[in-house]
């Protein structure tokens, strides 16, 4: 039984239509039918962090979710930061704090840290890491990851709310 | 990996998901936010062969206040229950709970309903519904059933729903004046599987316990009930040594495997660790809440 559908989603801003059966993963999906390979592959059960990409506005992990369940969402992938080829503010912090060596896991960092930085609440350096701790980097040691992150956090919502402070909200021991 | 064919259904009402699940019971599975039945289906470890996907039943996904106790609709996001003022003022377990599921593009998907159905033994949420003593709603074209979360969990990753019943709604009361919450647990990285974790829901008369319920996740072949640690605390107030023996009732109670992540040994000690800090920060929690 074959049963194959023509899935419609907005990438980036982009109408874009493929064929997927029911077992095809969203990523799978982006990457093969529509050649959108910018997201990753990496563990395909949730844990490494780099298929994430925004769905509907939130951060998802693309192997996690079908294609077909993904019809007419709006997706923002790592292709739809830079604009007429300048990079994006994040684009560029990374570069700047050498938050990446081989850029395997730097599509999910991406669109993890832009949906921590516009859409939660608490930017404190205890929130910036506890957030990023949901992609894996192999090759940094995190620190680049961190202050790249933190400084963009720092140019959308001021100093103010980057400062250090006790978040016990985020306590996990 | 990749996920072995199926069928995937798509109902938009709550009625017509129960009357495909019946339809096609046992073979088929509700999926609901897919952050744990996916990851099996990608490694095959799950291979249903009818998917019923719950995600596109806007009825099944509410927060509400319903007087004594919120009612909260099964698909809702833990996204939602994270970012939900109702929640945070109403449970503070349950918003504590939540902060500790996964990470953030994780709880984007995972839902209240499917992680309490896929009864993970290392999951906050069926600890938590355990603690606060919830009421779980299933309904199926059957009808509906009110199962107390004592009844609900049987074992690892395996419920009393029945093939064809879905669960819909969880009933969480409020915390009354002079009661508090808490949720703490140790993960090697935050977001990942708990090594231990437990849940408390205490209410204080002065310094006196009058209640408590307490429950850990990862330590055990489901959610556990830690009973006697509750009657140690119960009998009297929080007092270094009571809270040492109530730590040390609840490692007893513990039964955990060793795996690559930590020993049998070490989550014991641990379930005793986090039971003393779960009750220390709910208490000040009641202390606070008058």
């Amino acid at each position: 039984m074959t049963d194959t559908r023509k899935i419609t989603v907005t990438v980036n801003g982009e109408r874009l239509t493929g064929a997927a059966e029911p077992r095809m993963l969203l990523v799978d999906f982006l990457r093969d039918e529509l050649r959108r390979t910018g997201t990753h592959v990496g563990c395909e059960h949730g844990v490494c962090g780099a298929c994430t990409v925004i769905i509907d506005g939130d951060a998802a992990r693309s192997c996690l979710m079908f294609a077909v369940q993904a019809d007419g969402a709006e997706i923002s992938t790592i292709e739809g930061l830079a604009t007429n080829g300048e990079m994006h503010p994040l684009q560029k912090l990374f570069s700047e704090h050498h938050a990446l060596q081989c850029g395997f896991c730097t599509p999910g960092m991406l669109m993890t840290a832009m949906d921590l930085v516009h859409n939660s609440k608490d930017h404190s350096p205890e929130a910036i890491r506890i957030g990023m701790s949901a992609a894996l980097c192999r090759c940094t040691g995190y620190v680049g990851i961190i202050e790249a992150v933190t400084e963009y956090a720092r140019q959308v919502h001021g100093d103010a709310a980057v400062a250090d402070r006790d978040s016990g909200e985020h306590s996990h021991g | 990996m990749k996920p072995a064919r199926f069928e995937h259904l798509l109902p938009t009402s709550l009625d017509e998901a129960l009357a495909m699940l019946a339809e096609h019971a046992p073979d088929a599975r509700p999926l609901a936010g897919g952050q744990s039945l996916v990851p099996m289906m990608n490694f095959r470890l799950a291979r249903p062969t009818v998917l019923v996907d719950l995600n596109k039943i806007p009825e099944l996904a509410y927060i509400r206040d319903a007087g004594d106790h919120l009612a909260i609709g099964a698909m809702t996001r833990e996204r939602a229950i994270e970012n939900s003022d109702l929640v945070r003022a109403a449970s503070p377990l349950l918003h504590d709970a939540t902060l500790n599921i996964a990470h953030l593009p994780i709880r984007s998907r995972g839902t209240i309903g499917g992680s309490i159905s896929n009864a993970d033994p290392a999951a906050e949420y069926p600890a938590t519904v355990l603690a606060l003593d919830a009421t779980l709603v299933a309904r199926s074209v059957r009808g509906a059933r009110e199962i107390p979360a004592s009844a609900f969990f049987d074992g690892v990753m395996t419920t009393t729903l029945e093939p064809d019943e879905i669960l819909a709604e969880i009933r969480v009361p409020k915390a009354p004046p002079g009661s508090g919450g808490a949720f703490v647990e140790i993960a090697r990285r935050h977001g990942d599987f708990a090594l231990a974790g437990v849940a408390a829901q205490i209410k204080l008369d002065g310094e006196a316990v009058t209640d408590i319920r307490l429950a850990a996740c990862g330590v055990g072949p489901g959610p556990i009930r830690l009973t006697a640690a509750e009657d140690i605390l119960r009998a009297g107030s929080l007092t270094d040594a009571t809270l040492a023996e109530a730590g040390r009732a609840a490692a007893e109670a513990a039964d955990p495997d060793g795996d690559v992540h930590a020993t049998a040994a070490y989550r014991r000690k641990l379930a005793g660790v986090m039971t003393r800090r779960a009750v220390e920060k709910a208490a000040g929690r009641a202390r606070e809440n008058l």
